[in-house]
């Protein structure tokens, strides 16, 4: 894993500045202190889903790494929609659980086992076979797989991860902004209340 | 923190939010259900919201209905890409066809103010020829408006919007100068500008709707970056900002979290006499001697079949077939390159600079980019949010683990190019009605897209032109991403019953007192983002239709 060019940067510093206004630290105090309990998915099917957030966003760094799984058993709770669902897929909650029994169901097909038994690069060998449809298993039940990846499993994963500040302090983004923005705007030039000038490793 | 809206109205009992204000109100004339207003209009976006202060403006009594809360950006936007999801139309739209559309936080708002409390507030005109593209340029269909009437109701829009934007533009026939004076570009926008000079075509400080100088309660933009998730200092001029104070000041009155599912006429079918509205946990129905439709491409269409009568079998105004047909996107596909500087594209509108040489011109000067497809396409520099971002490149490109995150480190040295490419009208590319119904029990809609051939021709031109442009200003490791943006027609205007539905005023041609007033209107897409377009031809409609329907009114 390529090292962040901003260690120490922490978009939270800004806590108690300008940059942050009152709806926004309520906000994140929420995302930060609330991580809302599983009622979604069941004993059975977390461990799969929690492996499948650590392949699509690995942390080996972090001792506590941002929560993903949790936010995704809110939104199936919750029944939530993005706006858009592909012809044929069902409600984004029901395609989670049909999406994650196909996927276990190909680990067995293939290895004899869970998907969380599987070692990291099975595990992506087998994603990036999804990606690419080449799957077959029943479980699928006609989600479409390639559908189900990029449109679900990346889609939610990925956008619950850079919300967090964990993550926009590591790619030394300028976190909340509002009401005070910013007055540098050319290359090369940072306001005092963003993170210094990034130390990058050149290849 | 104030409530979050979406619960429970907040324009009742005689007043309404001051949206410039944390809890402050203004005054609202309220009507009665029974009573019979001059105008109920369905949605408060680019077009009905535009229209409801125009209206109101000329002395017509005006209700303005809204599925979507009545926000107070100062106290209820967050800093934050997963709370602002509520700005979005979240509610389900089922996407079909080859190409499936992606609606929600893609082109789809649901808000007092419509989808321009999200907009990223790009402020261009439609090429002159693109009004009559058929007879002039041989592909596409003519408006039933002539552009010198448009141009004139752009300079409207763009005067009661603020927009700032450059002494001198670069392409098309003089406009004057914008309002308010351009904005510093970014770095982001820079790169576009370096490219653009390596490559021998135009550039231009991108006319944006935020304010450059403080503008009556509004002040001036900090280059905060979250505009495209909602704007809480107003220094943005979103519909919510600029009209819909307007409008309540003229008296119209503004009825939020109110969905319309149903356009009541009369039994043979030949005049409206209202709307049915879910409000408040009930049914209610409203009285008016006009109803105008404005839930843009996808909901005006499917509240047009939803109002299927014995009268009217197929759906209200829709006797030609052609209601939910000709709906059109742009193409958005985007180039990104690495370059050596940290760009920090977050500070700033996401827009800083655009380039609409290929709108104008069929090469380059050096020759090389030969035009090969009909139509025309704008680009502009961007500066996607992290999440954002990264869900691009996630989706786009099936890239995930070490490999997304490595990648992702890169993001304060990256700059990208996004193109807005048109894409010709096709009557197989359409809105129905879904078998499965929402919590309202209302047929969902089902939308079905499939790209044609001179529209993949425009986006892989616009990907190539983009990609030279990013590596001729230092970019390097270029990805490319593709999508689409905006939604157009679906209820379109013509010249004739047979093959559109309504008139050049926007009445239909079924029912002369029903109305429609939105992107959904629009014949064809152009190559640039559409929402003055559809403001200025909002305030053109509501210059015809204020004296055409207040004639009848009165009578």
């Amino acid at each position: 894993m390529t090292r962040s060019a901003y260690p120490g940067y922490d978009v939270l510093d800004g806590w108690d500045t300008p940059s942050f206004d009152a709806p926004t630290r309520a906000v994140l105090d929420r995302r930060l202190n609330d991580v809302p309990p599983r009622r979604f998915f069941t004993e059975a099917e977390w461990p799969v889903l929690d492996a499948l957030c650590a392949r699509i966003m690995p942390q080996p760094e972090r001792s506590a790494p941002v929560p993903i799984a949790p936010w995704i058993d809110a939104a199936c709770h919750a029944d939530q929609s993005s706006g858009t669902r592909r012809d044929g897929m069902p409600a984004d909650a029901e395609a989670w659980r049909q999406g994650l029994a196909a996927l276990e169901a190909e680990a067995q097909a293939a290895h004899g086992r869970g998907f969380t038994d599987l070692a990291d690069e099975a595990q992506d060998a087998l994603l990036k076979r999804v990606d690419a449809g080449d799957v077959s298993a029943a479980e699928w039940q006609g989600l479409p797989p390639q559908d189900f990846f990029r449109q679900i499993v990346l889609r939610q994963i990925v956008r619950i991860y850079y919300v967090h500040p964990a993550a926009q302090s590591e790619i030394g983004f300028g976190g909340p902004a509002s009401p005070r923005g910013y007055v540098r705007l050319s290359a090369d030039r940072a306001d005092p209340w963003e993170a210094p000038p990034g130390k990058w490793e050149e290849p | 923190m104030s409530t979050t809206p979406g619960h429970a109205p907040r324009a009742t009992n005689g007043t309404a939010p001051d949206v410039f204000s944390a809890h402050g109100t203004v005054p609202m004339r309220q009507h009665h259900v029974a009573d019979e207003v001059d105008f109920a209009i369905v949605g408060t976006g680019c077009g009905g919201g535009v229209l409801a202060a125009k209206l109101a403006e000329a002395g017509h009594s005006v209700v303005a209905f809204d599925a979507g809360p009545f926000f107070r950006p100062l106290s209820d936007f967050a800093s934050d890409e997963a709370e602002q999801n509520k700005l979005y139309w979240l509610d389900p739209r089922i996407a079909a066809g080859e190409d499936p559309i992606e609606f929600g936080s893609n082109n789809s708002g649901r808000a007092v103010g419509g989808s321009t409390v999200h907009f990223q507030m790009v402020a261009l005109r439609f090429n002159p020829d693109w009004f009559a593209s058929r007879s002039r340029l041989g592909y596409g269909v003519d408006w039933p408006v002539d552009w010198r009437e448009m141009w004139d109701c752009y300079a409207e829009a763009e005067s009661a919007s603020a927009i700032s934007g450059p002494i001198r533009y670069p392409w098309g026939p003089s406009r004057g100068r914008y309002p308010y004076r351009e904005h510093e570009i970014n770095a982001a926008g820079h790169v576009l500008v370096e490219g653009a000079e390596a490559m021998g075509v135009d550039w231009a400080a991108t006319p944006l709707a935020t304010v450059s100088a403080p503008h009556g309660r509004s002040p001036p933009c900090v280059y905060r970056g979250f505009c495209k998730i909602g704007c809480s200092t107003n220094a943005k001029q979103s519909v919510l900002v600029a009209f819909i104070p307007r409008a309540l000041a003229a008296g119209a009155e503004i009825r939020d979290l109110a969905t319309v599912g149903r356009i009541e006429t009369t039994r043979d079918g030949r005049h409206a006499i209202g709307v049915h509205y879910h409000r408040d946990g009930a049914w209610h129905f409203q009285r008016a001697r006009n109803v105008v439709v404005a839930g843009y491409s996808i909901e005006t269409p499917r509240l047009l079949l939803n109002s299927a009568s014995g009268a009217h079998p197929q759906g209200l105004a829709n006797s030609s077939g052609t209601v939910g047909r000709y709906l059109m996107v742009h193409s958005n596909d985007a180039v990104w390159g690495t370059f050596d500087r940290e760009i920090r594209w977050y500070k700033g509108p996401p827009s800083m600079a655009c380039c609409e040489h290929f709108n104008y011109f069929d090469d380059i000067p050096d020759g090389g980019f030969a035009r090969d497809f009909e139509g025309g396409y704008a680009f502009m520099s961007q500066g996607p949010l992290p999440a954002d971002f990264a869900t691009a490149l996630a989706t786009g490109t099936g890239l995930f683990g070490a490999d997304l995150r490595e990648r992702m480190m890169l993001y304060n040295r990256m700059a990208g190019l996004k193109m807005v490419g048109e894409v010709l009208p096709d009557a197989d590319n359409r809105v129905t009605l879904a078998e499965e119904t929402d919590d309202l029990g209302l047929p969902r809609a089902r939308v079905s897209f499939t790209a044609g051939d001179n529209d993949r021709r425009v986006a892989a031109h616009g990907r190539r032109f983009m990609g030279a442009l990013l590596e001729a200003a230092g970019g390097r490791d270029l990805i490319e991403t593709t999508g689409t943006a905006h939604l157009m027609g679906g209820c379109r205007m013509g010249h004739a019953p047979e093959d559109s539905v309504t008139d050049a005023d926007g009445r239909t041609w079924d029912v002369p007192n029903l109305w429609i007033c939105d992107g959904s209107l629009m014949p064809t897409g152009g190559g640039v983002n559409p929402s003055m377009t559809i403001m200025a031809n909002a305030i053109r409609i509501a210059r015809r239709m204020g004296a055409a329907a207040g004639r009848r009114a009165r009578a």
